[in-house]
């Protein structure tokens, strides 16, 4: 097992690229059907993120968890920043409860939970939900890696059939079917970089 | 604003810092100094768009011991407002409420009615009957 601080860092430089070389597609996607920011505020967040990595990699890894996403909450914005923030700073403080790391299914499942509290939304409303959702349910099942990865990616592109219920989307009502969600897309994003980086860094 | 007023106080969130400076500078000419009143609007950069810190610091500028109530428009506005209540921290994070209400409306019903003494309580339900 590799030590924390690399994993820390790894993890973080993988979901800073991965944002970094798909902001202007976060961006067009929300143009579609939002205020067209969300590439550049998860940008900014991740570089602030990034920019905090030296700090980071030297806490206990719940702790590192936590404050990135505080870090978020304080740097993305919109309802993205809350929302991954929520995520973030949940399982950091589920994982500071236990020392079971094969607990980690249930630590996201109630993270996942306090995230559709935060934005009081359902899975099917067309939100990053519908793709934290199905992860969850991969990772319970035990499947690879390169499985949850193709979840997130198959989850994230259902959502265009959807109709908004929360956000800005929202508004649009029946026009909002027919874009993917760019929430969701930034989580299969995210989801991928990190199943990537684990695959190529820390085999199961 | 200090902690020393008597009388609840108003936050304005926005995702323009333009629309909240603007509904904040109305508030203040209706009821004057006597409600303690602070805003918060656009992201970090001050770009459109909202800034949980940002509110944080709103409430704080904004605190009194008799609570505080929070006015924002769009939905990131009011997640973001949850979160900087959230980050106030117990005791004080129960004493703030955030009203659906119509932002302009709102605030200026709520300040006139925080400016005559009224209980947290009784501002948000005030500023709360103008909505359908």
């Amino acid at each position: 097992m590799q030590a924390e601080p690399v994993l820390v860092a790894g993890l973080i430089e993988a979901c800073r690229s991965a944002i970094a070389a798909n902001t202007d597609h976060l961006c067009a996607l929300d143009c579609a059907i939002g205020d067209g920011d969300h590439g550049i505020n998860m940008q900014r967040g991740w570089e602030a993120v990034s920019a905090e990595a030296a700090a980071l990699t030297g806490l206990p890894f719940p702790d590192a968890v936590e404050r990135i996403g505080m870090t978020l909450v304080m740097n993305v914005g919109g309802a993205a920043g809350p929302l991954y923030g929520t995520l973030l700073i949940e399982i950091g403080r589920e994982l500071r409860a236990r020392d079971r790391t094969e607990d980690f299914p249930i630590v996201l499942k109630k993270a996942i939970d306090a995230v559709a509290r935060r934005g009081r939304s359902h899975a099917g409303d067309k939100t990053l939900l519908d793709v934290l959702y199905p992860v969850q349910d991969a990772l319970q099942k035990c499947s690879s890696l390169n499985d949850i990865a193709q979840q997130a990616e198959f989850s994230a592109n259902l959502t265009a059939a959807m109709k908004a219920m929360r956000g800005r989307a929202s508004y649009l009502g029946d026009r909002s079917i027919g874009h993917v969600d760019p929430g969701a897309s930034s989580c299969a994003l995210l989801t991928t970089a990190i199943c990537r980086y684990l695959g190529e860094n820390h085999p199961q | 604003m200090s902690g020393n007023t008597a009388n609840v106080g108003i936050v304005i969130v926005s995702h323009s810092p333009l629309i909240a400076r603007g509904i904040a500078d109305m508030v203040r000419q209706m009821v004057g100094d006597c409600v303690p009143l602070a805003w918060s609007g656009g992201n970090v950069r001050g770009e459109l768009g909202t800034d949980a810190g940002g509110i944080l610091r709103a409430i704080e500028a904004a605190w009194s011991a008799a609570g505080v109530a929070v006015f924002v428009d769009l939905g990131g506005a009011e997640t973001n407002s949850e979160m900087a209540i959230e980050m106030l921290g117990p005791p004080r994070s129960a004493r703030v409420a955030i009203c659906n209400a119509p932002l302009v409306e709102g605030a200026v019903i709520a300040a006139a009615e925080a400016s005559g003494g009224a209980s947290l309580a009784k501002v948000v339900a005030t500023a709360e009957e103008l909505s359908p």
